[in-house]
């Protein structure tokens, strides 16, 4: 028997509705624009961006690049060219600068020196003057020099008045201007840093290359020497080195000398980076293929292996600049690095070795500051690009 | 084990062999020899058998024979403990390196135990105290004492010490222990003058090994072992120093490879600028003299000194860590 109360009520269909609109099967991927702009990018984009982030590595960057560029047109920033001698001021200490003259606005001048003899100690003894104030000239023409030896000119951003001096940071034992010295200076300690770093870079290219890509008893060799130079102490290594140099040669080639000389010592870490990465790099898939289609190693090292750890190198060169930087520093210091008159922050910090001297002329120790500022700034450059060069991490 | 030991001090034969002969070779380098700045001396006073002298001189130092027969004689004096002559007094080497070769020993070896105890203490406290102000004052500290080169914070700290405190730095020990033989009075004196040396050589060293030790040991603090151990009611002493802090502390023992150049690469000129009676202001009149026999001497106790040390911190640590011990030593 059927009984139609206890079946439930015939249904209306479900009202159901499909979109005729064409369906977009990636719809759930959407991307805003600015994931897809994140995810688009290239890699060195992904670095720049991360570096960004890295604060005191942009400022550094900056400093250095404002540095950097000071010693293209060191000739115009200092006041003085690097062999003037203002005979009349010995040991004059630094001059500071003044902008009101008797309450009244004059702009920056600085003081006259007054010379005076302590007769019991017979030392020069130099006073401001405070009655004389001397303006100080801009954009003036001044000391003569050859504008990177080759052109001739006199024109400096600051200048002393007329007849008067301007001493930022004193004078040393002939009468020559630290200030000026020091700019000048840096032209040589912040280059030595940067050819000194391409040469090691080129040396552990090839050498961490050989090794890692070839293995065998060539990588035997190279891990050998390596593992000498790294636990040799540098600093004797690089002292009989720098003795080695003959007299004989101009400041010049020492110059180079002595920058090859960093470069043979400094290699072998980066070259121990090369050689891990090649290791690792030669096995994967690609380079197989490469080696496949009948590459030669030199395009296989340079085109397929080299790019995907270019980014790490940089990063590693980049932080060891500052120990180049140091290393020259410390051999001019001793009086084995660089010799006058080529002149570098070591080569003027020599002038600071007897203590007695500069316990009485404490301007001679300035030298010391750009070197401690611009290591800390590669120090913070290199710790950013360290962390931009992997941008997947 | 014992092959491992053996093998080592086999492989430091000929690696002694290339850097001595290098170190020969570099210093005999440019032209002339130390013979000659003296005779220069002689010959400008108008001395009149001045270049006989000379000849006499080369003669007595063996400066007339090839380079190879001298560095050959030389290797063979070594085996005997005879360094022989020094060029300058015409004394025996060895006679003239003796004391500064303990001093300096007695110096690095203060330096390292320095750099262990400062950094222990300060990198257990930044980790332990993660983000707090002495964590941020520490790490502070660690970046400068990175970042300035040593014998510049020499330079500054003896310009301070001169001028604000009227202290000389210099020197190793007071001057009327010079020439004394060894007293307990001369080794206090000895210890004080050795502190500033030693913290000046440590700072960049110290400085590393917080960063290391810090990394490390937050590393290991995040594991789950130790949330375990906290779960249990362990104290928290407890539980740092139980595991956490025996794992952490590897890089101290490690990184004497590294440690050990750096300490010796600082010594040298930091005992320069503050002239101590080390081997660092030696050295460096040595090599300005071409004073081959002192110089290659030097050079050579400071190569067994850091192979020796490499050694001695590989077997410690393959001793300290059983995953090395059975693992990647040989291969190092």
């Amino acid at each position: 028997m059927t009984d139609t109360a206890h079946t439930p009520p015939a249904r209306t269909p479900t009202p159901h509705y499909v979109n005729d609109a064409p369906w977009d099967p990636y719809v759930s991927e959407k991307l805003t624009a600015e994931q897809e702009k994140y995810y688009m990018a290239g890699q060195w984009k992904l670095m720049w961006w991360r570096f960004r982030r890295h604060r005191p590595a942009v400022v550094s960057a900056l400093f250095l690049a404002f540095i950097y560029f000071t010693t293209i047109i060191s000739e115009w920033v200092a006041p003085y060219d690097l062999q003037t001698r203002n005979i009349k001021y010995i040991f004059a200490p630094p001059q500071g600068v003044h902008l009101f003259h008797d309450g009244k606005f004059v702009g920056p001048f600085v003081y006259e020196l007054m010379i005076t003899r302590d007769m019991d100690t017979l030392q020069r003894v130099y006073k401001p003057d405070t009655t004389k104030p001397q303006p100080l000239r801009f954009f003036c023409s001044g000391d003569k020099y050859e504008f990177w030896n080759l052109v001739n000119g006199s024109f400096h951003f600051v200048c002393p008045a007329e007849g008067g001096t301007f001493f930022l940071a004193g004078t040393d034992r002939l009468g020559r201007d630290m200030f000026s010295r020091i700019v000048y200076a840096a032209r040589i300690s912040l280059t030595i840093g940067l050819i000194g770093i391409a040469l090691s870079f080129t040396l552990a290219l090839i050498l961490g290359g050989l090794a890692g890509y070839y293995g065998g008893w060539v990588d035997l060799v190279v891990q050998r020497l390596t593992e000498i130079l790294k636990s040799f102490p540098h600093l004797p290594l690089w002292l009989a080195l720098s003795a080695a140099l003959p007299v004989t040669w101009s400041p010049l080639l020492i110059y180079f000398g002595i920058t090859l000389i960093l470069a043979l010592l400094d290699w072998p870490s980066l070259g121990r980076a090369v050689r891990g990465k090649l290791l690792s790099l030669r096995e994967e898939d690609y380079a197989a293929a490469a080696l496949m289609m009948g590459a030669t190693p030199a395009r296989i090292i340079g085109r397929h292996l080299l790019p995907g750890f270019m980014s790490h190198l940089i990063a590693s060169a980049t932080l060891s600049i500052p120990s180049m930087i140091l290393a020259e520093t410390a051999l001019s210091f001793l009086g084995l690095g660089l010799r006058p008159p080529i002149t570098s922050w070591g080569v003027l910090l020599n002038e600071a070795t007897d203590i007695n001297v500069v316990a009485v002329n404490w301007w001679l120790m300035l030298p010391v500051a750009p070197v401690i500022l611009v290591i800390l700034a590669y120090q913070f450059l290199g710790d950013g690009m360290r962390d931009a060069a992997d941008p997947y991490a | 084990m014992l092959q491992y030991v053996v093998r080592r001090l086999l492989l430091m034969i000929p690696t002694l062999f290339v850097i001595s002969f290098l170190v020969y070779f570099i210093i005999d380098l440019p032209p002339g020899d130390c013979v000659t700045s003296q005779i220069d001396e002689l010959v400008a006073r108008g001395e009149p058998d001045a270049l006989k002298r000379a000849e006499e001189l080369r003669h007595l130092y063996g400066l007339d024979h090839p380079l190879m027969h001298r560095y050959l004689s030389w290797v063979a004096g070594v085996f005997r403990w005879d360094f022989g002559l020094s060029c300058q007094d015409t004394v025996p080497v060895k006679d003239l390196i003796g004391e500064r070769i303990a001093l300096t020993m007695i110096m690095e070896a203060a330096t390292i135990a320095f750099i262990w105890i400062v950094s222990f203490v300060i990198g257990v406290y930044a980790a332990t105290h993660q983000y707090k102000l002495g964590d941020y004052v520490a790490s502070f500290f660690g970046f400068i004492g990175l970042a300035v080169p040593n014998f510049l914070l020499a330079l500054v700290l003896l310009y301070v010490g001169k001028v604000y405190f009227g202290l000389s730095i210099g020197g190793l020990m007071d001057a009327q222990y010079l020439e004394k033989s060894m007293s307990w009075d001369k080794a206090v004196s000895i210890l004080q003058h050795l502190i500033i040396p030693v913290i000046v050589i440590g700072t960049s060293g110290t400085a590393g090994m917080i960063r290391r030790l810090r990394a490390n040991l937050l590393d290991e603090l995040q594991k789950q072992y130790v949330v375990t151990g906290r779960a249990k009611g362990l104290s928290e002493f407890r539980l740092l120093v139980k595991y956490p802090l025996r794992h952490a502390i590897n890089p101290f023992v490690s990184d004497i490879g590294h440690l050990i150049p750096e300490v010796i690469s600082g010594s040298v000129i930091v005992s320069v600028v503050l002239s101590l009676p080390t081997t660092g202001p030696m050295l460096l009149g040595a090599l300005k003299t071409q004073d081959v026999n002192l110089a290659a001497t030097f050079l050579l106790l400071v190569a067994v000194l850091t192979v020796i040390g490499m050694l001695v911190s590989d077997l410690l640590l393959a001793a300290l860590d059983p995953r090395i011990r059975f693992g990647a030593a040989g291969e190092k």
